[in-house]
């Protein structure tokens, strides 16, 4: 392929992809190349990728090329290739999960959600990088330096799944896995002006994700358009007796929904405490033009409140921390990973403390602390115990909501991508830019982020959308309808709008 | 719950020794001096957390999840030696269990 050719293809969308392989246009191998070729050139200025995966991923599109030419039925996806967050395990690819702890890692498993992927013929083109165990809203507590905005070097892609907004933005995938516990898949796609889902808990397996609080985690897809996202929910979603949490429910449709386009009768309510105040006036602007939109389009937009999401950020704070403190246990340095043995008396409980304290990072130290704080004997019930009651009143908020409305909207991040180093010492400051995605976690409801335009300082904004418990549905429906709209009024993908990266800017 | 004690330099310590965690003295320094103001921002939640309200675990409730009791492929013995910092005799070598006193 020309290098004009390669930069043709790159920039469409997966779906886009697919049907060129399946037209003959273009063979995976070429189009595989064509992403490694463009992650060679540009990921030094964004360090979205912790390993790339040349060779296995050459031989995957090769495979997938020769199965094609056989005439074999293949997925719609097959030959599409895919970055995949480091903290989802896969067999014979190192897996970090950002963290020095598990430095130089090779997994002997593959998470279901990978067995999914490499079922469906999608070449896996590396991992991308994350805040270290996923904590994070910056990609910045990464052990591996942080990740570019490609839409401005000096800002932060959002986290903790920056690595793969950043690859999917920046035209390195045209699909990427993220995981969300607070936000890690929303607020990346938001700052980053790409499109971010966190599915129902338990639509996708959680096995083979490294956990972080195994009650909020959720793996989804982030890609450029929701049709695209759809598709790979579509794939990575289903049963898993591997995961005991996971939903029997059937899947989808969601391309279908995301394709429709439409919105008429569509109530859409714009929850109240989650709008104005703490919000930047642009981010705040793009989102009120966005709802006009959907009204003109047919929809009906009502306010709701839910009283109790203030107290979802404070719940929150404490759930995850001590479900985190109890899942990072494991790493002991016996089993695998880091071991530091200390000289003086390296008994197992002193080789353990020396290698958490070598191979864990500041946040993951707090967080463990916070935890294990929270779950200490006469602090529980004033704590954990508090925080699993306001888990119960927000479920009850969502509950009188949905019963107004079909899908729930805000801003998905209160700001536009702000700069690195600028809140990395002040946790508290940090920890709001969940806010508005944290309460999704907490009641297990699927939420999708999606461009709404450019806001402060020409940087992009999000919009998200809510829908009850196992209506992930609803998401594409009015995500693919907004996106049309939008797309139209901008006279083409938000993307398009980007700087070009040159490479070797480092 | 309004009253809770501030987080000191001892109470940081004893929580990482609790967590199996080395902290320097500078880290000890720095989370003491954060957690006040982190436990301030969430202890809000007391406000309504009210006798009545029953606690949620887990976003999607569910009960007795099983699966046939049939045996199924795991891990090979290498494979889960393979990423272990130290194996002897296919078992994981780990250090001395007990101090000396």
């Amino acid at each position: 392929m020309t290098p004009q050719n390669q930069t043709d293809i790159i920039r469409r969308s997966a779906a886009a992809q697919a049907a060129a392989l399946t037209a003959g246009e273009v063979s995976s191998e070429e189009l595989t190349r064509a992403h490694l070729d463009r992650i060679a050139a540009v990921d030094g200025d964004l360090n979205a990728f912790l390993h790339v995966n040349t060779e296995e991923a050459l031989a995957a599109a090769r495979e997938v090329d020769t199965r094609r030419a056989a005439g074999e039925e293949l997925h719609a996806l097959a030959g599409v290739p895919i970055a995949v967050k480091d903290v989802v395990v896969t067999e014979g690819q190192p897996t970090t999960a950002g963290s020095k702890i598990l430095e130089g890692w090779i997994p002997p498993y593959d998470a279901t959600l990978v067995t999914k992927l490499r079922a469906a013929g999608l070449p896996l083109l590396g991992k991308t990088n994350m805040d270290e165990f996923a904590m994070g809203s910056s990609t910045e507590t990464s052990a591996y330096g942080p990740t570019r905005n490609p839409w401005d070097r000096d800002r932060i892609p959002g986290g903790s799944g920056g690595g793969s907004a950043a690859a999917v933005g920046a035209y390195e995938a045209p699909l990427a896995i993220g995981t969300d516990t607070g936000g890690s898949i929303r607020q990346p796609g938001a700052v980053t002006g790409t499109v971010g889902v966190k599915p129902t808990y338990g639509s996708v397996s959680r096995y083979g994700l490294i956990a972080m609080a195994s009650s909020l985690d959720q793996a989804g897809p982030v890609t450029r358009t929701v049709e695209d996202s759809a598709l790979l929910h579509e794939l990575i979603a289903g049963h898993d007796p591997h995961d005991s949490t996971s939903l029997s429910d059937p899947v989808g449709p969601f391309a279908a929904a995301a394709r429709s386009k439409d919105v008429k009768g569509l109530r859409v309510g714009v929850i109240e405490e989650l709008a104005g105040e703490g919000f930047a006036p642009e981010v705040s602007a793009r989102f009120t033009e966005s709802l006009d939109q959907l009204e003109r389009a047919g929809a009906e937009i009502v306010r709701v409140s839910c009283p109790n999401f203030r107290y979802a950020l404070g719940a929150y704070y404490l759930i995850m921390p001590s479900e985190a403190s109890s899942n990072l246990a494991k790493f002991d340095g016996m089993r695998f990973g880091l071991r530091v043995v200390p000289e003086d008396h390296p008994t197992a409980e002193n080789v353990m403390k020396a290698t958490r304290g070598a191979g864990f990072g500041d946040e993951v130290k707090r967080r463990i602390l916070l935890g294990t704080y929270a779950l200490s004997a006469g602090y529980f019930d004033a704590y954990y115990g508090s925080a699993q009651k306001v888990r119960t009143l927000v479920q009850r908020d969502f509950a009188a909501a949905f019963e107004q409305v079909d899908v729930l909207a805000s801003p998905t991040a209160p700001t536009v991508a702000f700069r690195l180093g600028e809140q990395v010492d002040d946790p508290t400051a940090m920890y709001m830019n969940d806010i508005a995605t944290i309460p999704a976690n907490l009641a297990g409801v699927p939420g999708i982020s999606l461009p709404s335009g450019l806001a402060e300082d020409g940087l992009p904004a999000g919009i998200q959308f809510l829908a009850p418990a196992r209506a992930d549905e609803r998401l594409y429906r009015v995500g693919g309808a907004l996106e049309a709209l939008l797309e139209d009024s901008w006279g083409g993908p938000l993307l398009a709008k980007a700087p070009e990266l040159t490479g070797g800017m480092n | 719950m309004t009253h809770m004690p501030s987080i000191g330099r001892d109470d940081v310590a004893r929580l990482a020794d609790l967590a199996r965690i080395q902290l320097t003295d500078e880290e000890i320094d720095r989370f003491a001096g954060e957690f006040d103001s982190i436990m301030d921002a969430v202890a809000s939640v007391s406000e309504v957390a009210t006798e009545d309200v029953p606690a949620t675990s887990h976003p999607i409730a569910m009960t007795n999840v099983f699966r046939e009791d049939v045996v199924e492929t795991t891990l090979t013995q290498e494979q889960a030696l393979a990423g272990a910092p130290e194996a002897q005799d296919g078992r994981f070598a780990v250090p001395q269990i007990l101090g000396e006193e």
